[in-house]
């Protein structure tokens, strides 16, 4: 080879090593590392944790660790407060995701339409989701208050109560879990009807274009088209919307306080109640730990979602 | 010199049962247009890929300007690549596609303007610097495409099939562009295409590519008139190269070349008759559909008859055709490759 | 056979019913948007009331009975440590989102573009991670706070959030990175640049949509966020808007009515209007990370 050729074409500027910056393996291994290290350290480690708390007999005064195997369990499973809590979780997570899901696509329709000020009810819509949860719960303990509820007297207006009647919202066993449904469906609907939206904005243009061309009317483009399209990202909100409600006391811990008489009382306000409240960490890391394989199946069921989204 | 050469190159893919190049060697020398050719899905992409260093080799060499590169990252090859896609960065003006590359090798601000208004001049984009790229028609794309690819000085542009993206009317202008452009900067090129007009109107030389492998390699009129292989020969050309069964053999003629027997010098020619079933016009010629018999097993083919020819022809009829005998090909049935002449009946 | 007469009378019918279909439109999303807002309409009068007008169970409580007073606005910016509370809040959110991001995008790059085997794997575990509740870690959790002495201030906040924000915003991320063409960031390396430079400089710039989702996604959650506040912050000059105006204006079981609705609506518009404003994108996001296509 001639040197003059050689020179012309040799690389001249850009470096001639393979660097970190271009191995794939390596790399993917350090933009993963800090995550996973994270994770591990703040999730994974505190998730050991709390299982060995729940053999344990740990509390806020003394916190030395000493190996009780299952009679924190024994002790959990023989309170009846448990099983109400247990029970009051189901029909908390059960009526509010129906309630969510059918109220969600209702206003996911509204807030995808065309029309004047839609801004503006956009912005009210959203108003629920966005605020803080403590301090709308705490309007809603205003809206609902024993004596001075604006609801008791609206309701007096119309001559549903007496001049001097109250509803006692708050106060009566079935009427506080309805009130606690409520505000729950009322803060998390906005945030159903934003991820329903962007499943309806994914459907493509074309296809409802074409069955109006075939004849089909609303409701049937809506029942043979819009649902089934929509149906897996509704599923899958709808999942992660049950795994957080499930889990989700905030609500019920600034009604209620679980109560009265621990009508209200849900598995993560008990476990709060017991572990930090009440300072006995091992009662209450049993009682968290309780939600665990409800989740994991509930998370099983989403992924079988997630891949069928994938597949389509 | 070869500016750029690969030596039995083998790229297998994870799960992948075939290679997707088996065992490729080929060369591009300084200045060449070397155009790779081939159906979707033989291979061809992933050998660009491969000399751009965006795919590792299972085994084999890259050489660029004499050096192995194989191993180093796109970046360290002085490589330019026009995506089929042309991949604009859609956030970025025209001007700030353009001096990206710059960018990359930190050239001061006011050389790259100078460096980037000059490609830009080249290919006429002054006016559209500031526009954003979904501004922009197809060709224009292109254009900017080939500015961004222009501007690195590479010593090699590789293309992969940049005019599949345009409509029928502006690839053929697009093309006619792509070959000034290159004749005007003498850059070695290399360019993927699975459309034989393309391949045929641009490249000095064309390999054509099956399964990973290359078949042949060379001019496009020796390609064209001299094919390998059976695959060549009916990859190439529209129609494709009638193949008539003979013997363990395989005869081979190019529709253009089947005509009236008065057509052909007499004694100069080999006759059959051919039992014509659809006639077709396309621009002027004629394209007669039938089926010959005589020189071999009954086989349907294609005539392609110009508009000079003005013999009467119509469906249902039989004519004698003939076909000049320097115009015969012969392949191997079995392996198709090309084989010595045979002797044939009606000569 | 349609005639002209026929075709005519069809088409009123059409307007008619297109007509209707509008009135419908207006008048649902009017009673929705009322619905949803109503308790902080009702907030935004209560919030000026005097106390003799509000603890009177025979006034309306929808209108001034008495005349309005801002002293109760003005009791939360002199009386309590409301603006302590709202940049505690800010400075958490943005730390948080920030966190979030600069976690959370090179993981998602990795599982989403850097095809190693066990991509899918990690993917499906950092989901996981999402089911794990607060409920169930705060206990431990509070542990390794004292541990790392961040017990009482907000900074263990900071630390703590991004275990919730990071899972969802990788796996949001993720289904928004596939979408973003490989052509891009192949050219860009082609054009000279690392695999890195070709994240940082081409890919991102792309993921824009992507990463509003997760910022308005990461604060709306860290603002809302209440049960960790309420477990590891006790000392007032640390607490974030979500614990600490309960805390100063619940005493016993003496609300400051007023002051707690004025402080709901102060907080809430904000962050709504922010909010509202993204929609469009962060739906867009939403639907890039949720459907392949």
């Amino acid at each position: 080879m001639a040197t003059a050729t050689d020179t012309v074409t040799t690389p001249a500027t850009a470096p001639a090593r393979r660097g970190l910056a271009d191995r794939d393996g390596l790399l993917a291994w350090g933009f993963l590392l800090p995550s996973i290290v994270y994770i591990v350290a703040l999730v994974g480690v505190p998730f050991v944790l709390a299982i060995a708390f729940a053999f344990s007999d740990v509390t806020a005064g003394d916190p030395s660790y000493d190996f009780v195997g299952f009679r924190n369990f024994a002790r959990v499973f023989h309170d009846p407060v448990f099983w109400r809590a247990l029970g009051n979780t189901f029909v908390f997570t059960l009526i509010s995701m129906v309630l969510i899901v059918v109220l969600g696509k209702v206003l996911a329709n509204i807030l995808i339409a065309d029309f004047r000020g839609k801004w503006l009810v956009r912005f009210l819509v959203l108003l629920a989701w966005t605020t803080p949860v403590a301090l709308s719960s705490i309007s809603w303990l205003w809206l609902l208050d024993s004596i001075y509820s604006p609801i008791d007297w609206m309701l007096r207006q119309f001559g549903a109560l007496g001049p001097v009647e109250n509803m006692y919202w708050l106060g009566r066993p079935g009427l506080s879990m309805a009130s606690v449904i409520a505000v729950h469906v009322w803060r998390l609907t906005p945030l159903a009807a934003v991820i329903m939206m962007a499943g309806l904005m994914a459907i493509p243009k074309d296809i409802d274009e074409a069955a109006r061309v075939d004849g089909a009317g609303y409701w049937r483009r809506m029942f043979e088209i819009t649902i089934p399209l929509v149906l897996p990202v509704a599923a899958v909100a709808a999942l992660f919307g049950a795994i957080f409600t499930f889990t989700d006391m905030a609500v019920v811990r600034v009604l209620t306080r679980g109560g009265p008489n621990d009508a209200t009382q849900v598995l993560a306000s008990w476990a709060f109640y017991r572990g930090i409240d009440g300072g006995d960490v091992a009662q209450g890391a049993v009682i968290a730990l309780f939600l665990f394989p409800l989740l994991l199946a509930a998370a099983v069921l989403i992924l079988r979602a997630v891949r069928r989204i994938e597949v389509r | 010199m070869a500016v750029v050469e690969v030596r039995d190159l083998v790229k297998q893919f994870d799960g992948g049962r075939v290679p997707a190049i088996d065992r490729v060697t080929l060369a591009a020398a300084a200045g060449e247009y070397l155009v790779l050719l081939g159906p979707s899905g033989c291979g061809k992409t992933t050998l660009l890929r491969t000399i751009a260093g965006l795919e590792r080799p299972t085994s084999g060499d890259v050489l660029i300007g004499g050096h192995v590169v194989t191993g180093l990252p796109p970046r360290a090859r002085q490589i330019a690549m026009v995506f089929q896609s042309y991949a604009l960065y859609p956030h970025k003006t025209v001007l700030a596609n353009i001096v990206f590359p710059l960018r990359a090798v930190g050239m001061d601000k006011a050389e790259r303007e100078s460096k980037a208004r000059w490609a830009a001049e080249l290919l006429g984009l002054e006016l559209l610097l500031d526009r954003k790229p979904r501004q922009l028609s197809g060709g224009e794309r292109q254009r900017v495409a080939l500015a961004r690819a222009l501007v690195r000085d590479p010593q090699v542009f590789l293309l992969d099939e940049p005019l599949s993206n345009l409509d029928a009317k502006l690839r053929a202008s697009a093309r006619d562009e792509l070959k000034r452009f290159q004749q005007e900067v003498g850059t070695t090129t290399i360019y993927v295409t699975h459309d034989q007009a393309e391949a045929m109107g641009l490249g000095d030389r064309i390999a054509v590519l099956n399964a990973g492998q290359v078949h042949q390699a060379g001019p496009p009129v020796e390609v064209y008139d001299d094919p390998a292989d059976t695959f060549v020969a009916t990859f190439l050309g529209s129609p494709p190269m009638n193949l008539i069964p003979h013997d363990g053999k395989l005869v081979g003629f190019r529709p253009e070349h089947l005509l009236p027997v008065e057509n052909v010098p007499a004694g100069e020619g080999v006759t059959m008759p051919l039992a014509v079933e659809r006639l077709e016009y396309l621009s002027g010629d004629r394209h007669v559909y039938g089926t010959v018999s005589r020189i071999g097993e009954r086989t349907r083919v294609v005539a392609r008859l110009p508009a000079t020819v003005d013999t009467a022809i119509a469906a249902g009829e039989t004519h004698e055709f003939a076909v000049p005998g320097a115009r015969l090909r012969f392949f191997d049935s079995d392996s198709g490759q090309r084989s010595g002449p045979v002797r044939l009946d009606g000569g | 056979m349609t005639t002209a007469e026929e075709a005519g009378r069809l088409r009123q019918r059409y307007a008619r019913r297109h007509v209707l279909a509008r009135v419908g439109l207006y008048l649902t999303a009017i009673a929705a948007a009322l619905i949803c807002a109503a308790p902080f309409l009702w907030s935004l009068i209560t919030a000026f009331k005097q106390n003799r007008d509000l603890y009177n169970p025979q006034n309306n409580p929808f209108v001034f009975n008495r005349a309005p007073t801002s002293d109760h606005i003005g009791y939360l910016f002199t009386d309590t440590e409301f603006l302590t509370f709202v940049a505690n809040t800010l400075l958490v959110g943005v730390l948080v989102v920030l966190i979030t991001l600069a976690l959370g995008l090179p993981a998602a790059y990795a599982l989403a573009r850097l095809d190693r085997p066990w991509s899918g794997p990690m993917a499906i575990g950092i989901f996981l991670v999402y089911l794990v509740p607060p409920s169930l870690l705060f206990l431990a959790l509070s542990r390794i706070v004292v541990a790392v002495g961040l017990q009482d201030s907000t900074w263990s906040l900071v630390l703590i959030y991004p275990t919730i924000t990071i899972p969802v915003s990788v796996w949001l991320l993720m289904g928004f990175l596939k979408n973003i063409p490989k052509d891009i960031e192949e050219q860009a390396m082609v054009d000279g640049y690392s695999r890195v430079g070709a994240f940082v400089r081409a890919v991102l710039p792309l993921a824009y949509p992507g990463i509003i989702a997760v910022v308005v996604f990461a604060f709306t959650l860290t603002a809302s966020e209440f049960i960790y506040a309420l477990a590891f912050v006790a000392p007032t000059d640390q607490m974030t808007v979500s614990i600490g105006v309960p805390t100063q204006l619940v005493r016993g079981d003496v609300f400051f009515w007023q002051s707690l609705q004025g402080a709901t609506v102060l907080v809430a518009v904000p962050i709504a209007l922010v909010f509202t404003w993204f929609l469009d994108r962060f739906v867009a996001g939403f639907t890039m990370g949720a459907v392949k296509e």
